[in-house]
């Protein structure tokens, strides 16, 4: 298990290294400069602007620096906001993302389970057909759709829930169901199989055979065993949030990760989007890690050290 | 008793083989496996129904070149019309929509010759939303189409090799799938799509550069199984060379699963296209996808609800009947795992 740990987080900081190496180079090759209106400056001015932010230095250098600074947490000064530290910018707006995004994974998650034992224990009846159709929609129809349709319905017509902004509770409504749409198909679909699967197992039927409730046999049996390799969505389902994140924030207006990610793309805020990629990156790596480990500890049947598949 | 019976020379006859008879016959035609698949896939009827969608959607789309050339001509005489078919008299079909409380014929209103009509009505800059939304499907799914492509020849190849070679090799390139998946995608595209900016190549390669990785898992794990099972070794016995047992023994036997990767694969191109041409990355203007339509039709929805329904509808019924079609393509080549 120690060993099994160690070489997971070897490899999670050569990962990190990694993009933060590659998203570095592919910025210093990106087209245009943070400057707005470089017609207008001097050649000296614009020198003293590079040398404030060390674009002066030779490649290899900036490198260096960059790599030693997002070690200790910092990834420069932002281009767009003077003067303001990209971490700081990044701990600032971090808040509402991450309300919304957990918000937005427990409902999904949990209406996906719902749906998705229920239509599996009515397996081919109407219930099932119609979770099968909600799903297959929650799948299909963009973020974006979703999200403007809420928005448009439920926050300017029926006038429901606060359009856009941020502030309190119900102004994360429209926008924490906007994002459950994808982990709710995903659950939803995933569960049904795999409880399909369970419900056709041996102890099931001896379960039945004891006369359990059915009641029991779904809850103490079905249910529990056809969770645990759920456990290996979350990753895939986090990378939907945060996809999820940045035209759903932009939509409603929330002061987050995503919308500030939208915005430094359109300007080429270099170190912003350098800072926000590594952050989706680590986030991202994290949760595989835990939710590899995890699954080890509820599922014995896996052997975490000789984890080849 | 000695008389000897006298029997006419066609007392007997030969009963023939009758099929009746035959407890050995196959009562059934014999089908191959892609007949028996396409079978399975016909008696699904959702699947069967989406399959017959897609290829109508795919036929107005790939012919708007030439029913409707013009989608990119402004004129701002006529910009914002509601849709009108001429004979409809149906609000929201007759050319009229609401303005000031009153419904208001914005054909008249704005001097549109009798003989113009825009059946799904115009954009902000006169444009008809119609022939851009034919248009837009067509850049739709060319870029799915074409990034799915691209992910499968890298994906197959990648998977094939990593399971063939195993060892040393097999270890290095999962490990390098481990890394590219636990980068999220979307970053990844939007990144490379800042440095090589703009056009429709590019966005392939952004898409297709993603995606290809779980394609490529899915080979490798059935290219493992391929590899013990006595027609790969025989032909390895005979001398066969790799090359021509991955073209010969496994493609074959992997066509199910690489199909209904693909079918899965296409709707997530299209819709991580409309996603970057949403955001602004994507396709530039003048050229439109659903994206950019959505994306346009946004901000007038609330006045002009009718220019993102429209092309927001197209995307959702490709998108579902891709997803209806992927899982009928399932159930039908593997039918152990069905939902059914």
């Amino acid at each position: 298990m120690v060993k099994y740990l160690a070489r997971r987080i070897f490899y999670l900081i050569l990962t990190m290294f990694l993009i933060a190496s590659v998203t570095f180079f592919l910025m210093k090759l990106m087209p245009g400069t943070p400057l707005n209106n470089q017609a207008k400056l001097t050649a000296s001015q614009i020198h003293t602007i590079y040398q404030q932010y060390g674009l002066d230095k030779p490649l290899w250098q900036q490198y260096v620096t960059y790599i030693v600074n997002a070690v200790q947490g910092n990834f420069g000064t932002s281009f767009q906001f003077s003067n303001q530290a990209v971490s700081y910018l990044i701990g600032s707006r971090i808040g509402p993302s991450a309300i919304i995004g957990a918000q937005g994974m427990i409902l999904g998650v949990i209406l996906g389970i719902c749906t998705g034992s229920l239509s599996a224990i009515r397996k081919n009846t109407w219930v099932d057909g119609t979770a099968n159709i909600i799903s297959i929609l929650g799948l299909s129809i963009p973020s974006f759709v979703f999200a403007i349709l809420l928005q448009y319905y439920f926050g300017l017509k029926l006038q429901l829930f606060p359009v856009a902004g941020w502030g309190g509770f119900a102004s994360t409504i429209l926008p924490t169901i906007a994002l459950a749409a994808s982990p709710f198909a995903t659950t939803s679909r995933f569960v049904r199989t795999e409880m399909v699967d369970v419900m056709g197992s041996d102890y099931i039927e001896l379960a039945r055979a004891k006369g359990l409730s059915r009641f029991g046999i779904v809850f103490h049996h079905a249910l529990r065993n056809s969770l645990i390799p759920l456990v290996t969505v979350i990753g895939p389902l986090a990378v939907g949030i945060m996809t999820g994140s940045m035209v759903v924030e932009n939509i409603f207006s929330i002061p987050g990760i995503g919308e500030q990610f939208v915005k430094s793309i359109l300007v080429n805020d270099y170190p912003t989007i350098m800072g926000v990629t590594l952050l989706y990156s680590g986030l991202l790596c994290l949760v595989l890690l835990i939710t590899d480990i995890v699954y080890g500890i509820i599922d014995p049947r896996i052997r975490l050290s000789g984890k080849g598949e | 008793m000695d008389e000897k019976i006298k029997l006419p020379e066609d007392a007997f006859q030969p009963v023939g083989k009758d099929d009746k008879l035959d407890d050995e016959k196959i009562a059934a035609p014999s089908r191959t496996f892609l007949q028996d698949a396409w079978h399975r896939l016909k008696e699904n009827k959702a699947a069967f129904i989406s399959m017959w969608i897609l290829i109508i959607i795919a036929l107005f789309a790939f012919t708007s070149p030439i029913t409707a050339p013009n989608p990119n001509s402004a004129n701002p005489d006529y910009a914002n019309l509601p849709p009108k078919i001429p004979g409809v008299n149906i609000n929201g079909f007759n050319g009229t929509s609401i303005q000031g409380g009153q419904r208001v014929d914005q054909y008249k209103a704005n001097n549109v010759p009798e003989s113009k009509h825009f059946i799904l009505g115009t954009d902000y800059l006169g444009r008809s939303l119609g022939q851009r939304i034919l248009h837009g499907t067509m850049i739709s799914l060319l870029i799915g189409l074409f990034a799915t492509l691209i992910d499968l020849l890298i994906g197959v190849g990648y998977g094939i090799i990593s399971a063939w070679k195993g060892g040393v090799v097999d270890l290095v390139m999962q490990r390098i799938i481990e890394i590219m998946q636990s980068i999220p995608n979307i970053v990844i595209m939007v990144l490379l799509l800042l440095v090589i900016k703009g056009g429709i190549l590019p966005i392939i390669l952004a898409i297709a550069i993603n995606e290809w990785t779980t394609m490529a898992r899915l080979t490798r794990a059935q290219t493992l199984q391929l590899k013990s099972q006595e027609y790969v070794l025989a032909a390895q016995t005979l001398g066969e060379s790799s090359g021509k047992i991955a073209m010969k023994h496994l493609l074959p036997n992997l066509s199910s699963v690489i199909i209904i990767q693909t079918m899965f694969t296409i709707p997530a191109a299209i819709f991580f296209e409309a996603f970057l041409s949403y955001i602004g990355i994507g396709i530039q203007a003048p050229i439109a996808s659903l994206g950019t339509l959505i994306n346009d039709g946004q901000r007038n929805f609330q006045f002009l609800p009718f220019q993102m329904w429209y092309p927001a509808i197209v995307l959702a019924i490709i998108m579902i009947a891709f997803n209806i079609l992927a899982d009928g393509l399932r159930d039908a080549f593997d039918p152990r795992t069905s939902r059914h």
